[in-house]
């Protein structure tokens, strides 16, 4: 990703070199956070950033790690530029590093185009209210999770659980209800091992997808630094394609807790304060800074739905990952370790996951009139005989009532008939439905209270 | 005209800035990025920057403006959308498009509109600073008042009926032989207080129409509370349905830090909900301030103190004005990372050391107010701030100077949220200061209010301490007493606290159905006390056909609500078996 380059200015005055960071003598014209390449005595050239300029000094840090020695026989380059991206509609199908190059053998992009890849927020009063359901195909969310167009939605996972599984097969099944039109693909591995990253790539080549897809990848023994540029990278695509080709755009971002751990790892360097658990105060602004690239734009056809997935360090949901992630993303869908352990898959975690777009995405004309009151009851059916399922591990199960029991097994149902289901399993969301409203004819009538009637006259099995 | 000496993030360093002075707002660089001088030394200017410095360079200019930071009033406020320093994002999408450009220059206010004024004073009359001199119709629900400005008074020379803009004068006014012109529009700097003449405790309800805040946590005009509460637990959405419902006269929704969808959503909703009581749309007593997570960072610290002031303006026309802040852990976040900058010696968890001081003076300029000027008028001033705690851990620092200075708390539970509780207003950790004082109001419409409220809560309290129980021993082994009073809770619970902000209905209670729906809770109670004293098992109470009906109650739209309570409460009467005299 060579962007053009007038002049270069170069300059061997480095007087500190400490940890990853160079202090240099400043030289006229420097940027704030511009890029640099430092060459180190040996002639290794190293990428590193402005991070603080002034009159007389300037402070570089380097990424990767190199010892003081190096540094302090480094050069110095400055590229006049802060990280840019070629776009054209040629991107589409194409593989990208961390840095933009091409690692698939294929040419490099020809663009006169170049966008910042920290990208222009969008003006609040621009934006449209995300509403279009997409059906993934899968219960737990089509039933209960819906994730809409222009939504970021991330998969909260542990370390073993099938996240990969489930994105590649909402990557495969994502579609509009009652369109033909497909997503572009947008793919963004940050410091993932070579075989997640082959994984969802191979699972593009099988289905086709990949002609309408684009992947940058950062594994897990490429640079940290680039897992900084990677998924700024994948967003910036993702919003060429949707502003300007005016596509429909699903980004996946995977993992994002290495991304977080490069930003410590960086920040530590950098001899900064830490927050909580030695990741940086600015975390949630820098997390907020690729979310909130989600959304709708009113008057432009195009839109990016951003699916971030991370693993929960010791499955904590309070950890600053997940946490600052879930103040930022509009819901989250949570694996849970107890359904994988009873070999559920999907393993969604109904109580723990939620879409805060949820409602504008469905009932009539989005999916089916009844869905919001089926969506409740269900809910409150599974968490009713889930309590009760609990309790009676202490007190035996002898000491429920029967109505007790009823919810009890229902739990049980719920969960091997509506959340379990095969992985090349695509269900309608009125398929959905219908196994939802099985269940409620296990129940006492009069339990159906958060049902309007008539809908129980239309929809409940006789 | 300075230079740029050193750039660090949003902080940057000018030199050549003799003459400048603290809170001066200047243009950095070639871009004209907004700035504000925090700090001098020497030659030397401390500024924060409003927009980002990526690209900046050493040597660029950095030009005053000679004026501090100030925040722009008049008409054409209401109904805007603003940045986190008073740009007007309706005409910056007009102007620039659909993305925000840096180093764009937006007035707050249109320049080129004209306004109908009204005087109310004529030539000849002496005025003082505060005095109303007209009025304009700024939107179906607001008239905006034209104030004298602060510090100004003489004698009426002239006045204009007629169509201004907000830059003409539509009043002369003489002092000392010294002619001033009086246009529309005023400034005030964002971080200074305005003045009034005497403060009064809070006393009258902010009516929201949320059930739990209204009766058992009631907040009152002029008053200062903060909800706290892990992600997803209901800030927003609690902060959104108190801009929306509430009796206030004007509202300012201020998102600090928080998501772009979430106020597109906002912005969309004002413009086709209605006011409930007047019919009108909601966006004619609205300003938004939006200054999203993706926004720079730094005016999220002034974005508060705009939306402040404007709140403190209106009231200053003898409005009932509402402030909600969404979220003042992203703006104590921005001050954290400017500290961090200027390489202050941090506080706890890295927050400034003044995090405390400077959120109060944030709160404090809450409050209830004998307006300056005339004629007398009282105006208030409510603000009510979400906190965004790390994990949800209260003792955090945001969550903890908050608490001290706040007088009515609304402790989001994550617990109630993952069982689908909304809203989650812990009812055990919440607290009002507020709850006697607001007694009197409610007394006019129930002089039961305080038993029925006391009852209730101690009935939830009760509840909490058998649900350990039962935890242990399952429901079945309790004694009947107990099991009406958990029932009892539980239909609090679900068919009183539990209330739905995206039903048509239950969305809004006002305080007489509000006040109906938990007595006949109340009343169910009462009688399920006799029934079992007279030997019915509670699961036989539990089966009773009316329990269906209170559970009905929240949906019953309102022309149907007195109807159907007033046949509910028949049927209670008549289900006990009791004889004479009753209870
Ligand atoms: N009163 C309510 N009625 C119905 N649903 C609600 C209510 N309050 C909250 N919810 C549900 O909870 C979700 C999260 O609420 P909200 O966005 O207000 O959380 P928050 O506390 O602001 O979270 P964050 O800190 O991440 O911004 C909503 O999208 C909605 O689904
Ligand atoms: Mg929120």
């Amino acid at each position: 990703m060579e962007a053009l380059q007038l002049f270069t200015r170069q300059t061997k005055a480095i007087a500190v070199a400490r940890r990853s960071l160079l202090v240099i003598e400043s030289i006229p014209g420097i940027r704030y956070n511009e890029i640099v390449d430092v060459e180190l005595g040996t002639g290794e050239v190293r990428t590193g950033q402005v991070i603080e300029v002034g009159k007389l000094t300037t402070v570089v840090q380097v990424f990767g790690g190199v010892s003081e020695v190096d540094l302090l026989n480094s050069k110095v380059r400055y590229k006049g530029e802060t990280l840019k991206l070629p776009v054209s509609p040629d991107i589409l199908g194409r593989i990208f590093d961390g840095s933009g190059n091409p690692i698939d053998g294929g040419p490099s992009i020809v663009s006169d185009d170049y966008l910042d890849i920290n990208g222009i927020p969008a003006n609040p009063a621009s934006r449209m209210p995300p509403a279009e359901f997409i059906e993934t195909g899968i219960s737990a969310i089509d039933g209960l999770n819906v994730l809409v167009r222009g939504q970021k939605l991330p998969i909260f996972s542990g370390s073993g659980l099938p996240h990969n599984k489930i994105a590649a097969q909402i990557l495969r099944q994502a579609s509009l209800k009652g369109k033909s039109e497909e997503f572009a693909i947008v793919f963004g591995a940050v410091g993932v091992s070579y075989d997640d990253a082959s994984y969802f790539i191979s699972n593009l080549e099988e289905t086709g997808a990949l002609s309408r897809a684009v992947g940058f990848i950062n594994t897990a023994s490429s640079p940290v630094i680039e897992r900084l540029s990677t998924p700024r990278l994948a967003l910036t695509a993702a919003e060429y394609l949707a502003w300007e080709l005016n596509m429909h755009v699903l980004v996946i971002l995977t993992d994002i807790t290495n991304y977080c751990d490069a930003l410590r790892e960086l920040a530590a360097m950098r001899g900064e304060i830490p927050s909580r658990r030695g990741y940086p105060g600015y975390m949630y602004t820098d997390l907020a800074s690729l979310y909130e690239r989600a959304g709708r734009i009113s008057g432009r056809e195009g839109s990016v739905t951003i699916l971030p997935i991370l693993t929960m360090p010791d499955d904590d949901i309070t950890h600053p990952i997940p946490d600052l992630t879930g103040y930022i993303t509009e819901g989250q869908i949570v694996l849970s370790r107890a359904l994988e352990r009873k070999r559920i898959y999907p393993p969604i975690d109904v109580f723990l996951s939620l879409s805060r777009m949820m409602k504008e995405g469905i009932g009539e004309g989005n999916t089916r009139e009844d869905h919001n009151n089926a969506f409740m009851q269900s809910y409150a059916m599974y968490a009713e005989g889930s309590y009760l399922r609990e309790i009676s591990t202490v007190i035996g199960s002898e000491a429920l009532s029967d109505r007790d029991k009823i919810y009890l097994d229902a739990a049980n149902r719920f969960e091997q008939e509506f959340i379990s289901q095969d992985e090349q399993e695509r269900r309608t969301v009125e398929e959905t439905l219908g196994i939802a409203w099985k269940l409620f004819s296990m129940l006492p009538i009069e339990d159906l209270k958060l049902i309007q009637r008539e809908y129980i006259n239309k929809y409940l099995p006789k | 005209m300075g230079k740029i000496w050193r750039i660090s993030g949003p902080v940057v360093i000018a030199e050549d800035m003799r003459g400048s002075q603290v809170y001066e707002v200047v243009d950095v660089g070639e871009a004209r990025l907004s700035g504000e001088i925090i700090g001098l030394e020497g030659d030397k200017a401390v500024i924060q920057v409003y927009e980002d410095t990526v690209g900046l360079r050493v040597g660029e200019p950095v030009a005053g403006t000679g004026e501090i930071l100030m925040v722009e009033l008049g008409p054409g406020m209401v109904g805007n959308i603003y940045d986190g320093v008073q740009r007007s994002l309706v005409t910056m999408k007009e102007d620039i498009g659909d993305f925000l450009i840096r180093g764009t220059r937006t007035a707050a206010l249109d320049r080129e509109k004209k306004w109908p004024f009204t005087p109310s004073v004529k030539a000849g009359d002496k005025v003082y600073e505060g005095d109303i001199i007209g009025t304009v119709p700024e939107t179906g629900l607001i008239d905006h008042k034209i104030m004298v400005p602060i510090g100004m008074e003489g004698i009426i020379s002239e006045i204009y009926d007629g169509d201004f803009t907000i830059k003409e004068p539509v009043a002369i006014i003489e002092n000392n032989g010294k002619r001033i012109e009086i246009p529309m529009m005023q400034q005030w700097p964002a971080r200074k207080p305005r003045v009034y003449k005497r403060r009064f405790d809070p006393v009258d309800l902010l009516v929201t129409g949320t059930r739990i805040i209204d009766y058992l946590f009631p907040l009152a005009l002029g008053g200062k509370a903060a909800i706290p509460g892990g992600f997803g637990t209901g800030k927003t959405v609690n902060l959104q349905q108190m801009a929306r419902w509430s009796q206030t006269h004007l509202n300012i929704y201020v998102g600090c830090g928080e998501r772009g969808n979430e106020m597109a959503d906002v912005l969309h909703s004002f413009k086709q909900l209605k006011d409930p009581v007047t019919g009108r749309l909601l966006q004619e007593k609205e300003i938004f301030i939006a200054n999203t997570s993706n926004m720079p960072v730094v005016a999220r610290e002034i974005s508060i103190f705009i939306g402040i002031t404007m709140a403190e303006y209106f009231r200053d026309m003898g409005y009932d004005v509402l402030l909600v802040a969404d979220s003042t852990s992203r703006w104590a976040e921005a001050m954290r990372e400017i500290g961090a900058r200027l390489e202050e010696t941090p506080g706890e968890e890295g927050f400034p050391t003044y995090l405390g001081s400077r959120l109060s003076t944030f709160y404090e300029r809450s409050g209830r107010v004998e307006c300056i000027g005339n004629p007398s008028r009282m105006g208030s001033a409510t603000v009510i701030g979400s906190v965004s705690p790390p994990g949800a851990d209260f003792s955090e620092p945001v969550t903890q100077a908050t608490l001290r200075i706040i007088d009515a708390l609304y402790s989001l539970d994550v617990a109630l949220a993952n069982k689908r509780h909304f809203p989650t207003i812990n009812w055990l950790q919440s607290y009002s200061l507020y709850a006697d004082s607001v007694d009197k109001w409610w007394n006019k419409i129930s002089d039961d209010y305080s038993s029925i409220r006391n009852e209730a809560l101690t009935l939830l309290q009760k509840e909490a301490e058998l649900e350990e129980i039962v935890r242990l021993v399952g429901p079945e082994a309790l004694p009947e007493d107990d099991k009406l009073l958990l029932l009892a809770a539980r239909i609090i619970r679900e068919d009183y606290l539990m209330q739905s902000a995206y039903h048509p209905v239950d969305t809004y209670t006002d305080p007489e159905r509000n006040h109906k729906m938990l007595t006949t809770i109340m009343k169910f109670y009462h009688m399920g006390k006799e029934l079992a004293e007279s030997g019915m098992l509670v699961s036989e109470i539990n089966s009773l056909k009316v329990l269906q009906k209170i559970s009905r109650m929240k949906d019953i739209p309102n022309e149907e609500f007195d109807q159907y309570v007033s046949e509910l409460w028949t049927e209670i009467d008549k289900s006990t078996l009791y004889q004479e005299g009753g209870m």
